[in-house]
């Protein structure tokens, strides 16, 4: 009783007594309050973070249309089933559809078993050692890799070394090698939020490390990680620059049968039909970019939905 | 100090606990006596939790932390026993300070913990019985598809509590199991532990000096990671032998 009083008694007698009012009085004399500058600094400030929008939307808006009218004569059925041709108004997106569906396939699994099981040992099993430290930063470095470098690497080593030549299982690996450090340092983060509490329950019970991250870290974490995996699947299916450095073709009449056939993507048909002389292959690279881009808005879409969703099951 | 009582399920032998170079717990000797509910008390930082966290070795997920001298679970020193940890941590189950339900279903909550130790009885049974020890079956036997996280606070405690005795231990640690509580959760809490006691040894760490005499048979006072006075809670409360159990526990300091 005595410490509730003392508690709650001690401020109140401050308050009341000479000294305790004295300071208040002199220490609101040092504030010189301009609440007109105030305001307009901060109107100065959300004008210009406005401006910075507005300029960034109308740019992406001016883009997306000046695609549209391009492409959208040649948006038709044919282009869909066609396989590319030297005559614009036959050809096709067949094989690039199919390329990237395949290369899309492979990728997501190799990224997602090597990057998930790379961010479980780091964030739940591995200690602080030095090693690990350094292979932290590595793969924190490797994520800001350019991608052309990872072209280069994954020529030199699966096309040449392991001999898979231009296939899109050396393809859907160079991909792989590209994403991974990116869905490692999302699947950390999601790792990262799980509760502790939830680990240390389990392993309070007897269970094992390896019980506790399948049965309540992972599932805990899955819409964290398939969010980032979405958004790094995205950035895979729109990389060019690596597929074309491995010497994927670009003139490809006829549609994957196995991970060992030779493809072709769909970034890579855009460059291709944008670097022809014809206007009309402009034309068709617009409509290529179309459908590129439905298929990385889907895949945002995707993720947002994933992510709305783990906040509303959080309690 | 504790006479030799008949026999004791948990001790520490001249424990020395260090996290890093900072040593919080020293030189602690206590024994803990079978089928009782013993209390650790004292003030904030003053190594209690920490005692209680090497009983389970709980402490082994901090990098830091480092010990000298023996704990001891029926006479074998965990820390030194060729037996997995995990098989130990069966045997000494726990109730954190913030409730901890795992995301799963009220019935998975129960029967996970089993289940992963090679449970083979039935489940359905199981989720019942613990449910019922737990004080919990009648608020939660429409739901037990539920999620854990869907109940109170105080229900999520009883439920975290029933997960433990699922596993059938022979101890139940339990770290501040009401600071987030209101008072009507701890009281439920409270009647609980009264009434495990029959089947279960419970230390309890606490910060409510009328919470370790209203459940304790005895008492343990640390300060400053000594083990100051260990003893019989009705002497502890009604007349320590030492001036710093006795200040702590009029409300002097901490």
């Amino acid at each position: 009783m005595s410490q509730i009083e003392s508690a709650f008694g001690s401020p109140n007698r401050a308050m009341s007594s000479q000294e305790g009012s004295m300071s208040l009085k002199e220490s609101r004399s040092v504030f010189a309050v301009n609440m007109r500058r105030r305001q307009l600094k901060e109107k100065a400030f959300f004008g210009v973070i406005f401006c910075a929008t507005i300029v960034a939307i109308t740019i992406l808006v001016y883009l997306i249309a000046s695609i549209w009218s391009d492409g959208w004569p040649y948006l038709n059925w044919d282009f869909f089933t066609n396989f590319p041709s030297r005559f614009a108004n036959k050809a096709g997106f067949k094989s690039a559809i199919y390329g990237s569906a395949w290369l899309g396939f492979l990728t997501l699994i190799i990224s997602v078993l090597f990057g998930v099981g790379s961010a479980v040992y780091l964030e739940e099993l591995a200690n602080r050692s030095r090693t690990n430290r350094w292979i932290e930063l590595s793969i924190a470095t490797l994520a800001g890799v350019p991608s052309i470098i990872y072209g280069m690497l994954g020529l030199g080593i699966f096309v040449r070394f392991f001999a898979l030549g231009r296939s899109v299982i050396a393809g859907a690996l160079t991909l792989s090698l590209l994403i991974m450090p990116v869905i490692i340092i999302a699947a950390r983060e999601a790792l990262k939020s799980v509760p502790t509490g939830i680990r240390t329950g389990a392993y309070a019970l007897g269970a094992s490390r390896w019980q506790t991250v399948r049965d309540h870290v992972l599932p805990s974490a899955f819409p964290g990680i398939a969010t980032g995996v979405i958004l790094a699947m995205a950035r895979a299916v729109g990389e060019a620059a690596p597929l074309i450095i491995l010497g994927a073709l670009t003139y490809i009449a006829f549609v994957p049968e196995n991970m060992f056939d030779s493809f072709t993507a769909m970034p890579i048909q855009i460059f291709n039909w944008a670097s022809r002389p014809q206007p009309a292959f402009h034309d068709l690279a617009a409509a290529g970019i179309i459908v590129l881009l439905g298929f990385l808005l889907i895949c945002n879409a995707a993720a947002i939905y994933l992510r709305s969703r783990w906040r509303s099951h959080k309690p | 100090m504790i006479q030799s009582h008949a026999s004791s399920i948990l001790e520490t032998r001249n424990l020395n606990i260090y996290y890093g170079d900072k040593k919080v717990v020293r030189n602690v000797s206590m024994k803990i006596p079978k089928r009782t509910v013993t209390a650790l008390i004292g003030p904030s930082g003053c190594g209690k939790s920490t005692l209680l966290r090497t009983f389970n070795r709980m402490n082994d997920f901090i990098e830091t932390f480092r010990h000298e001298g023996e704990v001891l679970f029926e006479g074998t020193d965990i820390y030194r026993s060729k037996s997995d940890v995990t098989e130990f941590r069966r045997r000494v189950g726990m109730v954190f300070q913030k409730p901890n339900p795992f995301t799963s279903s009220i019935a998975k909550n129960i029967s996970w913990g089993p289940l992963v130790n090679g449970y083979v009885g039935d489940v359905n049974e199981l989720v019942e019985r613990c449910l019922r020890k737990a004080a919990l079956w009648d608020e939660v036997k429409d739901k037990l598809g539920d999620s854990g996280l869907a109940l109170s606070g105080g229900q999520q405690q009883r439920l975290c509590i029933a997960r433990a005795i699922a596993m059938d231990p022979e101890v139940i640690l339990m770290d501040e199991p009401c600071s987030a509580l209101d008072p009507q959760s701890t009281l439920a809490i409270e009647d609980l532990i009264s009434e495990l006691k029959q089947n279960f040894t419970i230390v309890i760490v606490t910060h409510n000096m009328q919470q370790a005499a209203r459940v304790s048979e005895f008492t343990a006072f640390m300060y400053n990671g000594d083990l100051i006075e260990y003893d019989e809670t009705s002497k502890i409360f009604s007349s320590p032998a030492e001036k710093l159990t006795r200040d702590y526990i009029v409300g002097r300091f901490g």
